[in-house]
């Protein structure tokens, strides 16, 4: 039976400092962060309190395919020198690879994703609104959520989902491989050009995603070089006899809400299917090349090689998986990703792919790729331009600011599925329903004695005593349910350790 | 392959491409607001981009990530 689909993003931002050449990324984005973690701290609401990462189960370079990384694939660094927070509504927020980075706390399903994303855009505006207070005048730092910067950089948004450990993982990375080259059709947040070698931008003008180009192998562990469509990385933050966490590196950071609701919603039916046996794999023949394919077809028409010698297009796939999933949703309910949830998904993706198969531009208000292309070719007829036109790469780059005042997403009117009071109150709340809400709450009552947090643990300062270390390897427990009127009826640290029997 | 083509014809999109089609004429009224609406897009962003962009673009340099 397929396991709750646990899910969270964790988001790598664009970074410049305005009014100045003498910058570097890294100071940057600490000096982002520590502004926003310093504001109000010590205040009654303070929304983050400089809570230290603790790295003690950090172990990016396992593989979940049971080897020994090859001596030229390094595992990745963990960087723990650097800024590094938990904020109160049970997130990460600190440096890594010179961007800023924010992770969601554990979602319990899609929606959830979409209004703890959105706190974290908000997040971002207010920490470059502190920064500037602390920059000399005339300077400031302005944060793009995108995924490249047209020039062959990448960084990413990654999805994390929770998967039963007894799932085969060459059943994983078949599924997965198919539903990420075609899902791009309604995930791509666009991009102006090309990043391939040899390629120009008059082969290329505009393309679907900004990651497509960015990935260069099947299966791997890498995430920052020669990166593959399915990323190894065996690390559960969990329980791992029970758990595996999939990382999910192939995706485009989505400015329009819907596109981020699909993205996660469709990938955690498609796990959830898998668990539950009743996913009918469509093996693509090539998947990288199908991945870059797919994303230069601006017309989704162009057939892709399946694994069986027959040709099908990604919307074909897309239909096909979504005709499964519905009948899976027949036959096992929807628990594993949430009743409501769920059942909004399916209608939203079906809607989604007739308008992608009859009128793609209808889709400008939920499709990023589509909204950007309205503005591009609005902005080409008004000024008599082509694509060589360098206002255009300002345009595609403007798309993603995230100062609500310069932001192109913004005002391309795209249709919200969470209302902006309710992220302002998921800046500092966590979610009820994931071991989150432990963690956010831990902090919000007894910030003084947490010494430092991570993903599966929390260390308590209780004074004479060793620290104590309380473990969190169920990803749904701690939640209000589970622990709510504990942490209610507990004054002190040591009179929650003792209720918890810890 | 046969499942495939049956998925395929059963999908409802069909049905509501014919409905699409047979509302055509009150779709140019439409088209008419959709075009309104973009204008005032077009009129908010040549207020706010970038005024350089050349150098904007040029300028927008990071560091690879993950």
């Amino acid at each position: 039976m397929a396991i709750p689909k646990i899910v969270g993003i964790e988001t790598e931002f664009g970074i410049m400092v305005r009014g100045t050449l003498d910058w570097n990324p890294v100071s940057a984005s600490s000096l982002l962060i520590n502004a926003y973690v310093g504001t109000e701290v010590g205040s009654v609401d303070d929304r983050a309190t400089p809570i230290a990462w603790d790295f003690i189960d950090e172990m990016p370079g396992a593989d979940a395919r049971d080897i020994m990384p090859p001596e030229f694939a390094l595992p990745p660094e963990v960087e723990t020198h650097l800024v590094n927070a938990v904020l109160t509504n049970g997130a990460r927020y600190y440096v890594d690879h010179a961007h800023p980075e924010l992770s969601t706390p554990e979602c319990r399903d899609a929606l959830s994703v979409v209004l703890y994303d959105r706190a974290a855009e908000l997040i971002l505006v207010e920490s470059m609104r502190a920064a500037d207070e602390a920059l000399p005048p005339g300077q400031e730092i302005v944060i793009y959520k995108d995924n490249s910067d047209r020039k062959g950089n990448a960084y990413g948004c990654h999805e994390n989902y929770l998967l039963d450990r007894n799932l085969p993982f060459g059943q994983i990375i078949t599924a997965a491989t198919t539903h990420f080259v075609t899902r791009q059709i309604f995930t791509g947040s666009g991009k102006v050009g090309t990043e391939l070698p040899g390629r120009t931008r008059s082969e290329i003008p505009y393309q679907i995603t900004q990651r497509a180009e960015h990935f260069e192998e099947e299966v791997g562990l890498e995430t920052t070089l020669k990166r593959p469509i399915v990323n190894t990385r065996d690390e559960p933050h969990a329980d791992s006899q029970k758990y595996r966490r999939l990382h999910v590196i192939v995706g485009d950071a989505n400015m329009s809400q819907v596109a981020t609701f699909l993205k996660v919603g469709t990938s955690a039916i498609l796990f959830a299917m898998l668990e539950d046996g009743a996913l009918t794999m469509l093996p693509l023949d090539d998947p990288v090349p199908a991945m870059h394919q797919v994303s230069h077809d601006l017309s989704l028409s162009e057939p892709l090689r399946m694994a069986d010698g027959t040709t099908m297009t990604a919307l074909e796939v897309q239909w096909n998986l979504l005709e499964q999933a519905k009948a899976w949703a027949d036959s096992h309910g929807l628990d594993a990703v949430g009743e409501s949830c769920g059942k909004l998904v399916l209608e939203r993706w079906e809607e989604i792919l007739s308008g992608l198969e009859s009128d793609p531009m209808s889709l400008a208000g939920q499709v990023d790729w589509i909204a950007k292309k309205r503005i591009l070719e609005g902005f080409m007829a008004r000024h008599d331009c082509g694509w060589d036109d360098s206002r255009l790469g300002a345009l595609d780059l403007q798309y993603h600011d995230l100062r609500p005042a310069k932001s192109l997403a913004a005002k391309a009117g795209l249709e919200t599925l969470v209302d902006d009071e309710d992220a302002e109150i998921a800046i500092e709340e966590p979610p009820q329903d994931t071991r989150a809400y432990f963690r956010g709450k831990c902090l919000q009552k007894f910030a003084d004695q947490v010494v430092a947090a991570n993903w599966d643990s929390i260390v308590f300062d209780v004074g004479d005593d060793p620290l104590r270390r309380v473990p969190m390897l169920e990803p749904g427990r701690g939640t209000v349910e589970y622990v709510g009127s504990l942490l209610e009826e507990s004054e002190t640290v040591s009179e929650l350790l003792e209720k918890l029997g810890a | 392959m046969a499942d495939r083509e049956q998925v395929r014809k059963d999908a409802p999109r069909r049905q509501e491409q014919e409905e699409v089609a047979e509302e055509a004429p009150a779709s140019s009224e439409q088209g008419e607001a959709l075009k309104a609406e973009l204008d005032d897009l077009l009129d908010e962003i040549d207020e706010v981009l970038e005024t350089n962009a050349e150098d904007f673009v040029k300028s927008y340099i990071q560091k690879g990530g993950q």
